[in-house]
């Protein structure tokens, strides 16, 4: 009998041994020394960064024209261009698989759970040599630090939320496109006025994929609320409170009582991103930093694009904040990890920072008619923002008039940062109420607040 | 090769008809006679098959057994947990939803993916021209990539007024209907959709069954004054008996599966009325917070229960079976 049993063993040995190997091949890296670093600068290193998915050909030459920039200045780096966009659902099998660029792009939402986790790479020590190391925004620069304030990812870009919204369907729906809605009363007249004169959603709301929990939160935020709360010890989901519900009741009004948010309930970022450009959507709360996506990657209209501020109404209403980390592969070697800091450095934070960096940023979209000089809110002070602003001043090309109601806006309004824990939880818990109040004309608001945070709460708790 | 030969010609071969297999003699021991009877060669041959399966079915399986005690983000070292991962899942309160639903989509697909593709294929086998065609027909579904019909189908659903199935619904009449965008229509959507893209291989099978019942079964019944619905009752479901029950435990468990639909229809939406077991998995494992240790916890209760159902299945029905 010992003929059926060897084959039998030695598929499991082969198993463990497997199983062995992979495990060695998990284990972190440990953070890069100063000295380490500084002997890596000249060693040969292929840098594999990330690019946006779908950009048009002259996004993508633009974008060419800087990475050749970059070898010519550190001719001992190989710069390979990754296509990846976040994508909340995709995320976290691209990280665990590894598939993910070297350099990549995270929302703040995410920074401080893969820091506590270490899934990125420590690259503290690198960033704090960073001649501006000290000068980012407060707020913004929390987004990427560890616990001990340490910088493991970096800002590269803020905003608040804000209402996008179609000109050309204001103006069909005899709606005034240079004044838009400044408070919540105003967009759900503006929304019903664009469905009934239009037949277009006056009001498109995203609900899925973790985007669901996001707008409602800044809803929420916006008539006073907060998705979580720190009782000196431990974070606190604060989703069953008044605010919350006020947020879901002019949804459930918008939709039963105006029909004005149309016929899609299952939008997520890109699907609505896609309808708005398309001019399918009278109105849209999002990030205000869309436009560039908006143009290169959902062909809309500049001409028919605006933007405006979320109407903050009620004690300690606050926009929404939010942003974008530069994080590096947990698995890079040190040199990767230096290159990749000095990548992040020329490409993300130059035109941020430098006059070179911000002309040749912009000339090289410029030339690709590419957009240049949208509004965005300062990665470090208004000053600095202003200053870069006036460096490309000649160079821009996005209709600015058209970004007055949320520049004109956004710097003055109070910002809050998202929930600090397990946050892209507590969005996803927050979908399918969103879902069920908009295709349930009886959903039960209280139960389905209340069942939430006791989901949110026992995921905060898991950790 | 020839080693193989003389050595399955050395062994013993039980009598076809026989159900109890003779008690064997013990053989001599050790890796020398191991080897005498083509140990070595059988191994080297299988090994390519044993190296494919243990790297991409059988190492994951282990690993997911190992990951499932674990809480471990595949980045950091991973820390024993013990049991924690199944009493979260188990106490999880979407799980009783993921499976209602689960349930839902395996009894609807049941109702409509189970009889409809034997209808066709006991029409198609009565057709006595361009039989061909008809399968090449009914087959093309299968032909489609998954993802590419899905999203297909995802605008023929379209709520609008204007979408493909509202506008066809309007000709009589009908609509708007709101196919995904309504808790109690997207189910039955999902299934009407999985329907149309499976059946074409069920069609086959019974198809290629259908050739191997003897026409002389049919002509005795014709002899015996048998209409069609004799027939089918009384010659081909007994004769394809085996066949549908394979076909039926495949269905349950495939169902039981079922994720491609619920994810990229409506994400388990709206209002989780199309959340499945598997997609839970997914969303433990993918949906951001990147729990792996969830993940596999409920995927081995998942496999274990599945695996149950199915012993349970063969127990409860060999008597009817002929195989």
């Amino acid at each position: 009998m010992k003929s059926r049993t060897t084959a039998p063993l030695a598929v499991l040995a082969l198993t463990a041994g497997l199983t062995a190997g992979l495990t060695a091949c998990s284990a972190g890296e440990e953070p890069l020394s100063l000295a380490e670093a500084d002997a890596l600068d000249e060693q040969e290193v292929t840098l594999t960064v990330a690019i946006d998915e779908g950009l048009a050909d002259e996004a993508v030459a633009a974008f060419e024209t800087r990475a050749a920039e970059f070898t010519e200045e550190h001719p001992n780096i190989t710069v390979e261009a990754q296509e990846y966009t976040w994508t909340g659902t995709t995320f976290a099998a691209d990280l665990a698989g590894g598939t993910l660029p070297t350099v990549f792009t995270v929302p703040f939402t995410d920074g401080r759970g893969l820091i506590e986790r270490e899934q990125i790479a420590d690259i503290s020590a690198l960033t704090a040599e960073l001649p501006y190391a000290d000068q980012f925004n407060e707020t913004v620069a929390q987004a990427g630090q560890a616990a001990d304030g340490s910088q493991w990812a970096i800002p590269v870009a803020a905003y608040g939320q804000g209402i996008h919204y179609n000109r050309a369907l204001f103006a069909e729906a005899g709606l005034d496109p240079d004044d838009p809605p400044a408070t919540w009363d105003e967009v759900r007249e503006a929304a019903a006025a664009i469905s009934e004169k239009t037949g277009e959603t006056g009001f498109g709301m995203m609900t899925s994929s973790n985007t669901g929990g996001w707008i409602l939160t800044s809803l929420a935020y916006a008539m006073g609320g907060r998705g979580e709360t720190n009782d000196g010890k431990q974070d606190i989901a604060t989703i069953d409170t008044p605010e919350y519900h006020d947020a879901l009741s002019y949804l459930h009004d918008l939709r039963w009582e105006d029909d004005s948010m149309g016929d899609e309930f299952l939008y997520d970022w890109g699907t609505s991103h896609a309808d708005f450009g398309a001019g399918k959507i009278g109105m849209l709360i999002s990030g205000g930093g869309d436009y560039g996506n908006l143009i290169t990657q959902n062909a809309m209209n500049p001409d028919d694009y605006g933007v405006t501020v979320l109407p903050l109404e009620g004690d300690d209403a606050a926009a929404l904040g939010g942003g974008t980390l530069a994080a590096v592969d947990a698995k890079a070697s040190p040199a990767e990890q230096a290159a990749a800091v000095q990548w992040i450095d020329f490409y993300y934070l130059g035109k941020l920072t430098t006059q070179a960096g911000a002309v040749a940023d912009a000339e090289a979209a410029a030339a690709q008619d590419q957009p240049v000089g949208a509004p965005v809110l300062p990665v470090f002070d208004k000053a600095t923002y202003d200053q870069t602003q006036e460096w490309i001043a000649d160079l821009i090309n996005v209709p600015l008039e058209q970004f007055a109601p949320y520049s004109d806006g956004i710097y003055d309004q109070p910002l809050a940062p998202e929930p600090p824990s397990a946050t892209q939880d507590l969005y996803a818990t927050l979908d399918p109420v969103v879902q069920a109040v908009l295709t349930d004309e009886d959903a039960d608001i209280d139960a389905l607040l209340a069942d939430a945070e006791q989901q949110v709460q026992t995921l905060i708790d898991r950790g | 090769m020839a080693d193989v030969v003389v050595t399955s010609l050395e062994r013993p071969v039980p009598p076809a008809t026989s159900q109890a297999a003779p008690a064997r003699a013990p053989r001599p021991g050790g890796l020398a006679a191991w080897a005498r009877r083509g140990g070595p060669s059988t191994l080297l041959i299988a090994l390519p098959m044993i190296l494919c399966f243990g790297l991409f079915s059988w190492f994951p399986i282990a690993r997911a057994v190992v990951m499932s005690v674990q809480y471990t983000n595949l980045v950091a070292a991973p820390e024993f947990v013990g049991l924690e991962n199944f009493t979260y899942v188990l106490s999880d309160p979407l799980l009783p939803v993921a499976v209602r639903n689960t349930l839902y989509f395996a009894v609807l697909a049941l109702l409509f993916g189970y009889p409809v593709p034997l209808l066709a294929a006991v029409a198609m086998s009565e057709v006595r021209r361009a039989r061909g065609l008809f399968a090449a027909l009914a087959y093309l579904p299968v032909v489609v990539p998954p993802v590419v019909a899905v999203l297909l189908w995802k605008t023929f659903y379209s709520g609008a007024d204007t979408g493909v199935f509202n506008t066809i619904a309007g000709w009589v009449g009908a609509g708007p209907f709101p196919w995904l965008q309504d808790p109690d229509w997207a189910m039955p959507s999902l299934v009407l959709e999985a329907t149309w893209a499976a059946a074409g291989g069920t069609v086959i099978i019974y198809l290629a069954a259908l050739t191997g019942v003897p026409p002389e079964l049919y002509d005795a019944a014709e002899v015996d004054g048998a209409g069609i619905w004799r027939k089918i009752w009384h010659v081909t479901l007994p004769q394809l008996r085996p066949v549908l029950f394979i076909t039926l435990i495949l269905q349950i468990i495939g169902t039981s599966q079922v994720f491609t639909e619920p994810y990229l229809f409506t994400g388990g939406g709206p209002a989780n009325s199309t959340t499945t077991i598997l997609l839970m998995i997914y969303n433990y494992a993918f949906g951001g917070r990147g729990d792996y240790g969830a993940a596999t916890a409920l995927s081995l209760l998942l496999a274990v229960v599945l695996a149950i159902l199915s012993a349970i299945y063969f127990r409860t029905t060999k008597r009817w079976s002929t195989t």
